[in-house]
C-alpha cells in the first residue's frame, strides 16, 4: 500500500499575532511553530494503516518555506519512511487550488492508494486543499472523517456530521480521505524514533521547478476582529479580582445568593 | 446579481440551515434560486425557483451524484455566486464544484466587505478579507453568521433535475450522536474545561468550582477528543446546544463551533491566561488569568459566602 499524508506547519493558535508590513498576513517573526492539528491526526492514521498493511511506504509531503521542515520530521519521527518538501517561501501568499496544483504536480505520477489530509488547516481553515487535490488526481474523496477501517481495497469510514451524529460511508481505494479532531490518538514521537527520522530521506522540489497555477483568490486585507468591547476585563489571578467578579456576578445575574 | 443557494437535507429532513443562505441572498441584494436534493413531496419555503432532485433516487450523501446535479443547475441558471453552508455537507461538496467549474472558492464568510468577503482565520482570532479574481465564485457561509429574519415564506417553482449514474461513494447509514444520562441544555449553571486546563487531573478544579456553585461541568471538544470527559459533556457544533443562566469558560479558546454551543448563556465568564483569545468577543466578563490559580480561589471564596 501506498500512502500519501499532505501536512502544513502552522503557527501556535496562542501566540500574539502581528499584522505583517503587506497587511495581507501575520508577521512570521516571534511565532512558534508546529503541525496543524488536523494533520496529526491524519499522521496518526497513515502511520496505523501502513504498520497493519506491513509493505509500502508512506511518504509525507508539505508545501512550505524552510521550516515547514521541522513538521516533516515530526511525522517522520512519528513514523512517515520519507518526506517530500515543496520549498516554497511564499506558500503564504497562494491559495488553496496553487497549494493543491502543485501537490498534485507531485503527487499523480506516484500512484498512491491512500492519501490522508486534514479537514483544515488552522491558520487558513478554507477546507479545500484535499478536495481540490482528490478532483485534481481524480481520485473519490470523503471529509470529515472520525473512524477509518480497511480491509482488502474496501474502506469504512464515519464522516461526522452537526450535532455530533455519524454517517458511515463506504468507497474503494484508490481515495482521499480528510481527516477530523478526534479520529484517533496521535502518538507522541520517541526519542529513538525522532533520532532515527533524522536519517529518513527528505527530498526536496522547488514549488519554481513545477508547472505553475494561476491564483484565484486576492487577499486584501488580514485585521483583528473588532472587539465587541462590551464585557469587562479583569487582570490577575488575584484575591481581589475575584471579590471583583462575584460582585459582578451577584449583580448582573440571579444564579448567585 | 444571481446566487444559487445550496440548501441541505439530511435524515429526511430539510435543514434548518438552508434558510441561512436564503438570508445571506438578502443581505446581499441578490435575485436567488435555490438547490435542494430532498423528498419532493415536502417542499422548502422559498419564493423563487428551486432545482430539485429525489433524495430517494440520488442519495443524501452522494458528493459525484450531487455535483452532477449541481453542474446542471448552474448551467440553467447561470448565477454569479453559488452559495453553501460551512457545513459537512457544504465543504465537502463545494470545493468539488468550484474545481468542476474552475472558480474560486471563499470558505466560511461571515461578512461582506463591498464585492469581496471577510473570513476568520487562526481560530477567530484574524479576520481576512478576500477577493475573487473574476465575476463569479463559490461561497460557504460560516453558520449562523447570517441569521434568517423572521419565518421563511413562499412555495417555489420546482424544476425536477434527475441522476442516473452509480455511486462512487455508498452511504450506509446513520448513527445518532452518544447522548448520556447528562442534559446540559436544562442546566441553569455550567462550567466548562477546555484544553487550558492541561491535564485531566485538573478537571478537578473545574468539579469543584461547578459544585460549589450548583453547576454542571461542560467540556470543549479537545478535552473529550483526550478522553478526559464523555462526549455528552462537549459543548458546541457537534456536541451539546446549552443556554444556561451562567457559562463559565475555563481555558477555552472561543472557537466558532465552541461558541456554537454556547453563545445564547445568559451571561459569559471567560478565565483564559490570553487576553486575546476570541471567547473575549462574547464574554461578559474576561478575568485574564492562569485558572490553575484562580478557579480554587474563586471556589474558595464561592465556598465560603
Ligand atoms: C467541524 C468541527 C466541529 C467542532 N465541534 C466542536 C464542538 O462541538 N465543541 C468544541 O469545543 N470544539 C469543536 N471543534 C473544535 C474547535 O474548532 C476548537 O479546536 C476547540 O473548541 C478548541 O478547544 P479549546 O478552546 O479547549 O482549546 P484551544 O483552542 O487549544 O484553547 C485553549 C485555551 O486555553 C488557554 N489557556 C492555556 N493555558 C491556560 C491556563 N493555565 N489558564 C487559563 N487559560 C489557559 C489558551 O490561552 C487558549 O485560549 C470543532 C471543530 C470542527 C472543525
Ligand atoms: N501548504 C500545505 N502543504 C501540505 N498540505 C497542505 C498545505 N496546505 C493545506 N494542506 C492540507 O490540506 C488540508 C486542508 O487545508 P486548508 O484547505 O488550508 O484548510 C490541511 O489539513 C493539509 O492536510
Amino acid at each position: 500500500m501506498k500512502i500519501l499524508v499532505c501536512i502544513k506547519q502552522v503557527p501556535d493558535l496562542e501566540s500574539r499575532f502581528k499584522i505583517a508590513a503587506s497587511g495581507t498576513w501575520y508577521a512570521a517573526e516571534d511565532l512558534a511553530w508546529r503541525l496543524n492539528e488536523y494533520d496529526e491526526y491524519a499522521v496518526e492514521e497513515a502511520v496505523r494503516l501502513r504498520e497493519a498493511s506491513g509493505e509500502g511506504e508512506l511518504v509525507v509531503l508539505s508545501l512550505g518555506p524552510e521550516r515547514a521542515g521541522e513538521a516533516i520530521r515530526k511525522a517522520l519521527a512519528m513514523g512517515a519512511d520519507r518526506g517530500v518538501h515543496l520549498l516554497d517561501p511564499l506558500s503564504h501568499d497562494k491559495d488553496p487550488r496553487q497549494i493543491a496544483g502543485a501537490i498534485a504536480e507531485y503527487a499523480r505520477g506516484e500512484k498512491f492508494d491512500v492519501i490522508f489530509t486534514g479537514l483544515q488547516s488552522q491558520d487558513r481553515g478554507s477546507a479545500q486543499v484535499g478536495l481540490l487535490l482528490a478532483g485534481l488526481l481524480a481520485l473519490p474523496a470523503v471529509t470529515t472523517i472520525v473512524a477509518f477501517s480497511h480491509e482488502a481495497g474496501l474502506v469504512t469510514v464515519r464522516r461526522e456530521l452537526e450535532g455530533g451524529a455519524r454517517a458511515v460511508v463506504k468507497v474503494r481505494l484508490p481515495a482521499l480521505f480528510t481527516c477530523q479532531l478526534g479520529l484517533n490518538t496521535p502518538r507522541y514521537p520517541t526519542l529513538p524514533n525522532i533520532m532515527k527520522a533524522k536519517k529518513k530521506e527528505v527530498r526536496t522540489i522547488a514549488v519554481t521547478d513545477l508547472p505553475q497555477v494561476a491564483a484565484l483568490v486576492r487577499t486584501e486585507k488580514l485585521a483583528f476582529p473588532d472587539k465587541r468591547g462590551a464585557g469587562v476585563v479583569l487582570e490577575g489571578a488575584t484575591s481581589e479580582v475575584a471579590d471583583r467578579l462575584i460582585a459582578i456576578l451577584k449583580e448582573k445575574t440571579t444564579v448567585l445568593k | 446579481m444571481k446566487v444559487l443557494l445550496v440548501g441541505e437535507y439530511r435524515d429526511g429532513k430539510i435543514l434548518p440551515s438552508t434558510y441561512e443562505t436564503v438570508a445571506f441572498a438578502r443581505k446581499l441584494g441578490a435575485a436567488a434560486a435555490l438547490f435542494l436534493v430532498a423528498d419532493p413531496s415536502d417542499l422548502p419555503r422559498f419564493a423563487g425557483k428551486l432545482y430539485l432532485a429525489a433524495a430517494q433516487q440520488c442519495g443524501e450523501y452522494n458528493p459525484e451524484g450531487h455535483l452532477a446535479l449541481l453542474l446542471q443547475a448552474v448551467q440553467a441558471e447561470e448565477p454569479d455566486f453559488i452559495v453553501f453552508l460551512h457545513s459537512a455537507y457544504g465543504w465537502d461538496l463545494a470545493p468539488r464544484l468550484a474545481l468542476a467549474l474552475d472558480l474560486p472558492q471563499i470558505s466560511e464568510v461571515v461578512a461582506l466587505a463591498e464585492g469581496a468577503f471577510v473570513v476568520p482565520a487562526c481560530n477567530g482570532k484574524l479576520r481576512r478579507t478576500l477577493r475573487p479574481l473574476g465575476q463569479r465564485a463559490v461561497l460557504t457561509l460560516q453558520s449562523g453568521a447570517f441569521n434568517a429574519d423572521g419565518e421563511p415564506a413562499g412555495t417555489p417553482q420546482v424544476a425536477p433535475l434527475t441522476w442516473a449514474g452509480s455511486a462512487v461513494v455508498e452511504l450506509v447509514g446513520y448513527e445518532a450522536a452518544s447522548r448520556g444520562a447528562v442534559d446540559l441544555s436544562r442546566a441553569e449553571i455550567i462550567v466548562s474545561a477546555g484544553r487550558g486546563i492541561g491535564k485531566p487531573e485538573n478537571l478537578a478544579l473545574i468539579e469543584g468550582l461547578a459544585t460549589v456553585l450548583g453547576g454542571e461541568v461542560g467540556a470543549s471538544r479537545p478535552v473529550v477528543d483526550a478522553g478526559w470527559a464523555p462526549h455528552e459533556r462537549q459543548v458546541g457544533s457537534t456536541g451539546q446546544t446549552v443556554a444556561p443562566k451562567l457559562y463559565i469558560a475555563c481555558g477555552i479558546s472561543g472557537a466558532v463551533q465552541h461558541l456554537a454551543g454556547m453563545k445564547k448563556s445568559g451571561f459569559v465568564v471567560a478565565i483564559n491566561t490570553d487576553g486575546d483569545a476570541p471567547i473575549g468577543e462574547v464574554a461578559d466578563v474576561l478575568v485574564v488569568a492562569d485558572l490553575k490559580q484562580f478557579v480554587p480561589l474563586l471556589t474558595g471564596k464561592l465556598g465560603g459566602v
